[in-house]
């Protein structure tokens, strides 16, 4: 009996395939397109999927932890506009970056304590608190849309660092994935992240510090976001505000859950994410160079992420032992 | 009495604390919140914004209302089904797309173009359906994926075909007056609104599917173990939802004459925001249309009036972020804790000052002084009964008694020792009497008035009664029956304790010892059932006067007997027989000389009397302490009085041991022998009287003779 393939068949998780059709689509646009395997490209590759790389490791640590975080873009791009703004007004850097990372905080923690100890689903509350960063900074603090870096400033330095001809993201990318790894792995609070999403009612019983840990996660996300949104200032010396209305928030979610990060919580690492960033970047490029449109473009992500999720309801089908109520 | 007191009497029995209780078991007090948020909205906006108030700007602003009312009204329908819809958004920008594409590129008639709407949405309502009903994906993430989805989908048609729609050259009255005109002052959107809302409502509240929705969103599990098609339910509020998403984008598509980019853009927060905001529970089962609606009314208000104050960018945003958070965190608060301050606050207890009582202190002198005569009291069925509140005979001898597990158990004459389940009602049946034919007419506790024909067959007879019209909580319903008696004329005359508490909740009612007693009458003859008095302290036993001219019930918890007369100068009024007694009064029947039979089913008490003039401390204790440290009426000790119709006390006998019948709740003579109940004890008594009559039963005494 020839039973090679078939165990071979069991062990093709959602990471597996999606890293083989990763490599499938690199190969053939490797073959197909010309300049995609140019070394320029490929860091374009890498340096592309770095923000959205960051944003998706805070995101999956919320996920792991059975939550979600709707609010990062906004967080992102509405903190740096802010601080931005600060320094264009002639607030000091060192207070500037003090209030806005206290900013941060407050709303990470808002989320984390609506989630935690009020009982609220986190999809509600960081909805809500999306649209109430938005909202506020651009209505209160900044006066237009895109706010440029300063000149000379380093966050504007921040862009045009190269080590080995590659952007400083990249490197903040592997970085931060590799503490991301260190701390979910090796130590005592990230593994409890994996025994709060899988079964937070036996997490709490076994006498994890479940609701601590879960405002520590939304703060964790809060703060990635600032990161990033750092960087994409950097890149592109100003932050534009629109960026919230647009689609990132799903790529983040898509690159997550079509990594393997189940939504139900308590499944995935750092391992998905750079997996799932891999394809999407891959993908991305792959599309312009073929010349795709933005808006199909739009349209082919998010049918994606609609069969990444239908594959991962199949996957990891909702426990309704576990299941809250209200959990929608 | 002392000013204290009297500040206490009036403080407590004045005022109506328990209004506050019946009023929070109200579902309609979850909509108070969202009330109160819209009347202060439209206030403050409509006094703030110059104008607000004038015809046309309403015109205008009522027909944005009506589209979204319909948005929000599919959404409040995904909600109550345990579900989210946040696909309406671009349910919404695609139908009107179809709409305008259908009249203007391809010039077909108005109805084709609603035909293709109401298609779109139900196309992609079937998709989200078909999705968390049938694959049970999560609601919220899949309905946001096909947002996107559509939404792109929308921005590339828009992109392709915008131009050709602005360029064409065609116009229907139809389509115009669908977008202008109006009816009766009211314009279309706003027609189609309230008769959604309507049909909705209708729907929801009185039809099988509605139902059904409701059912899977209270829970889903018991409605699947209840039959429901859970998955096929789902999927049918999200088929809904698209349709009327799709018929308010045909209506912007009629008011608009055109899809822009800007179309439905941000509609699916202000949609969810607009449901949650109007009090319908995340997770489903509970909510309305209405509180959809009022959710809509204060969303569109607000995010209307910011705009035309003149607030920049971001503002709305802000606002509808703060409002969602703070109607989700109130929703979900006030579910988990709903009930505990309805415990809080539902006991409300009054000021009773209860009169001096004759001495029972065995040796005393008095009539009421208790003995142990009732301990050489033979048992019938120890072990076998729980509970028999009432028991009763037959013609042929045989014993009936009701049990707590909702049974009329038989025991077989001559010597009792065998039984049966007679029949199996369910509730706890309570009073027992025979009537003309040998039915077994029964008040079963928490559920009515029923009748056992002799060939076992139950039929109700009465389940609730004129609705009193100043009652919060609906007091139609029989909560507490508790004994009967029938008049020669076959009406049933019977007695519903409390309309506070239920049948085992008692001890609360004596606790609160707020006077919502009831005397009913049971007409058979045309089924109806009336209330004769209203407003005595837990009224309990009855029974006809030996001349049938007048009944005598009692008043437990005031420990008082009273005659109401059926006939002759005062009949239709009650007054007092028999006043401050000793022990609490139960069931009372006829006794063979005459006189009549009454049951104590426990001791008054001076620290439970003093309790009663103290009516904070009663509050405090039901509220601080477990049940099992409650002062509440002693019933350690009770026992059996005889009186006669002027209400002279003859005789008292009781159980002082307190090991055969320590709790009298009835007693029945037969043949010379009493037999007694009790609603706590494990056994009937069988209990020969001296001097009684020997061929004297109650069937005799009220039918005649047997033929």
């Amino acid at each position: 009996m020839d039973i090679g393939p078939l165990s071979n068949l069991k062990n093709l998780n959602q990471e597996r395939i999606v890293l083989i059709v990763a490599v499938l689509i690199f190969v053939t646009a490797s073959v197909a397109l010309p300049g995609f395997l140019s070394a320029p490209n490929l860091i374009a590759i890498v340096r592309s999927i770095s923000v959205l790389g960051i944003l998706a490791l805070g995101m999956s640590v919320v996920i792991i932890g059975r939550g979600i975080d709707l609010s990062m873009v906004a967080i992102m791009a509405m903190s740096v506009a802010w601080y931005l703004q600060l320094l264009g007004n002639g607030v000091p850097d060192h207070t500037a970056l003090l209030l806005v990372l206290a900013g941060v905080l407050a709303i990470g923690l808002l989320n984390g304590f609506l989630v935690a100890y009020a009982d609220v689903p986190a999809i509600f509350v960081t909805l809500a608190s999306g649209s109430f960063v938005f909202g506020y900074v651009r209505s209160q603090l900044i006066s237009s849309d895109a706010v440029p870096v300063p000149e000379g400033h380093w966050v504007a330095l921040l862009g045009g660092l190269r080590f080995a001809s590659i952007p400083v993201e990249v490197y903040l990318f592997a970085l931060l994935s590799g503490a991301m790894f260190l701390f979910l792995r090796y130590t005592k609070w990230g593994r409890y992240v994996y025994y709060a999403g899988d079964n937070p009612i036996a997490a709490r019983n076994i006498g994890i510090p479940v609701r601590p840990m879960l405002v520590l996660r939304y703060v964790l996300a809060a703060l990635i976001s600032f990161v990033a949104g750092l960087l994409t200032a950097a890149s592109l010396h100003s932050i534009n505000t629109r960026v919230v209305n647009s689609n990132l928030l799903y790529d983040i979610v898509l690159v997550a859950v079509i990594g393997g990060i189940g939504l139900s919580g308590g499944k995935g690492g750092v391992r998905n994410v750079l997996v799932g960033a891999a394809l999407i970047g891959i993908m991305l490029n792959a599309m312009t160079i073929i010349d795709i449109p933005l808006l199909y473009q739009n349209l082919i992500k998010s049918t994606i992420l609609l069969f990444a999720i239908i594959v991962d309801g199949v996957l990891n089908p909702r426990d309704e032992q576990t299941a809250q109520q209200g959990d929608i | 009495m002392t000013f204290r007191e009297q500040l206490q009497a009036w403080r407590y029995n004045l005022v109506p604390d328990h209004i506050i209780g019946e009023i929070l078991t109200k579902r309609w007090t979850d909509n108070a919140i969202p009330f109160i948020a819209l009347v202060i909205v439209v206030a403050s906006f409509g006094s703030a914004i110059p104008g607000f108030f004038k015809l046309y700007s309403l015109q205008e602003s009522t027909r944005q209302l009506g589209e979204f009312s319909l948005v929000v009204t599919g959404v409040t329908v995904v909600m109550l089904g345990g579900g989210i819809d946040l696909a309406v958004g671009s349910i919404f920008a695609l139908s009107a797309f179809s709409a305008v594409s259908m009249v203007f590129i391809f010039e077909t008639p108005v109805w084709l173009a609603f035909a293709a709407s109401m298609a779109t949405g139900a196309t992609f309502g079937a998709i989200n359906g078909y999705l968390i009903g049938f694959l049970r994906l999560r609601a919220f993430i899949t309905t946001l994926v096909t947002f996107i989805i559509g939404r792109a989908l929308y921005d590339i048609l828009v992109v392709k075909f915008g131009s050709k729609i602005q360029l064409s050259m065609v116009s229907s009255d139809t389509w115009d007056f669908i977008g202008d005109g109006t009816v009766l002052g009211l314009s279309v959107p706003v027609l189609s609104a309230i008769l959604l809302a309507i049909v909705t409502h209708i729907a929801l509240t009185r039809s099988r599917p509605g139902w059904h929705v409701l059912a899977v969103g209270g829970s889903r599990r018991s409605a699947h173990n209840a039959g429901i098609r859970v998955r096929l339910t789902v999927f049918m509020t999200y088929v809904f939802s698209g349709l009327c998403a799709a018929a308010a984008g045909f209506l912007i598509a009629t008011r608009l004459s055109g899809a822009g980019p800007g179309t439905g853009h941000g509609l699916e927060i202000l949609a969810l925001t607009a449901a949650v905001v109007g009090g319908n529970s995340l997770g489903g089962g509970r909510g309305s249309v209405v509180k959809g609606m009022m959710g809509a009314v204060i969303v569109l208000v607000m995010t209307n009036g910011l705009i035309r104050l003149g607030y920049g960018t971001g503002t709305n945003q802000m606002v509808l972020g703060i409002l969602l958070a703070v109607a989700v965190t109130i929703d979900i608060r006030w579910l988990k804790n709903r009930h505990k301050v309805l415990n809080e606050v539902y006991v409300a207890p009054v000021y009773l000052r209860m009169g001096e009582a004759p001495s029972a202190v065995p040796g005393s002198g008095t009539p009421y002084s208790l003995n142990s005569h009732l301990s050489s009291a033979a048992h019938i069925g120890l072990g076998e009964v729980e509970g028999p509140e009432d028991v009763i005979l037959d013609r042929d001898d045989h014993l009936y008694c009701g049990t707590r597990h909702g049974e009329i158990v038989r025991f077989f004459a001559p010597d009792y020792t065998r039984s049966e389940v007679f029949a199996h009602i369910g509730g706890f049946p309570l009073g027992l009497a025979f009537d003309r034919d040998g039915n077994l007419i029964t008040c079963v506790g928490a559920m009515g008035l029923y009748q056992i024909a002799p060939d076992r067959t139950v039929t109700r007879l009465s389940a609730e009664t004129r609705r009193s019209l100043t009652s919060i909580v609906d007091d139609a319903r029989l909560r507490d029956p508790n004994d009967l008696d029938i008049a020669p004329d076959g009406k049933v005359y019977f007695t519903d304790s409390t309309k506070r508490y239920d049948a085992h909740e008692w001890a609360l009612d004596s606790i609160e010892n707020r006077a919502t007693g009831r005397l009913l009458v049971y007409d058979p003859a045309d089924g109806s059932t009336k209330t004769l008095l209203d407003g005595y302290r837990y009224t309990n036993g009855v029974t006809m006067a030996h001349d049938n001219k007048s009944l005598f019930f009692c008043e437990s918890w005031a420990c008082r007997i009273h005659r109401y007369w059926l006939e002759g100068p005062k009949a239709g009024t009650a007054e007092c027989v028999i006043r401050d007694m000793p022990g609490y009064p139960d069931n009372i029947n006829r006794a063979s000389d005459g006189t009549y039979w009454m049951a104590w089913l426990g001791m008054r008490t001076p620290s439970f009397d003093l309790s009663l003039r103290h009516p904070a401390m009663r509050k405090r204790m039901a509220r601080r302490l477990p049940q099992d440290d409650w002062l509440f009426p002693n019933i350690n000790t009770g026992g059996v009085v005889k009186f006669n119709d002027n209400g002279e006390i003859l005789q008292t006998m009781g159980d002082l041991t307190g090991l055969a019948h320590p709790m009298v709740t009835s007693m029945r003579e037969h043949k010379g022998e009493l037999f007694i109940g009790g609603i706590l004890n494990n056994r009937i008594g069988r209990f020969t009287v001296d001097g009684a009559d020997k061929t004297w039963t109650s069937n005799d005494a009220y039918w005649g003779a047997a033929k």
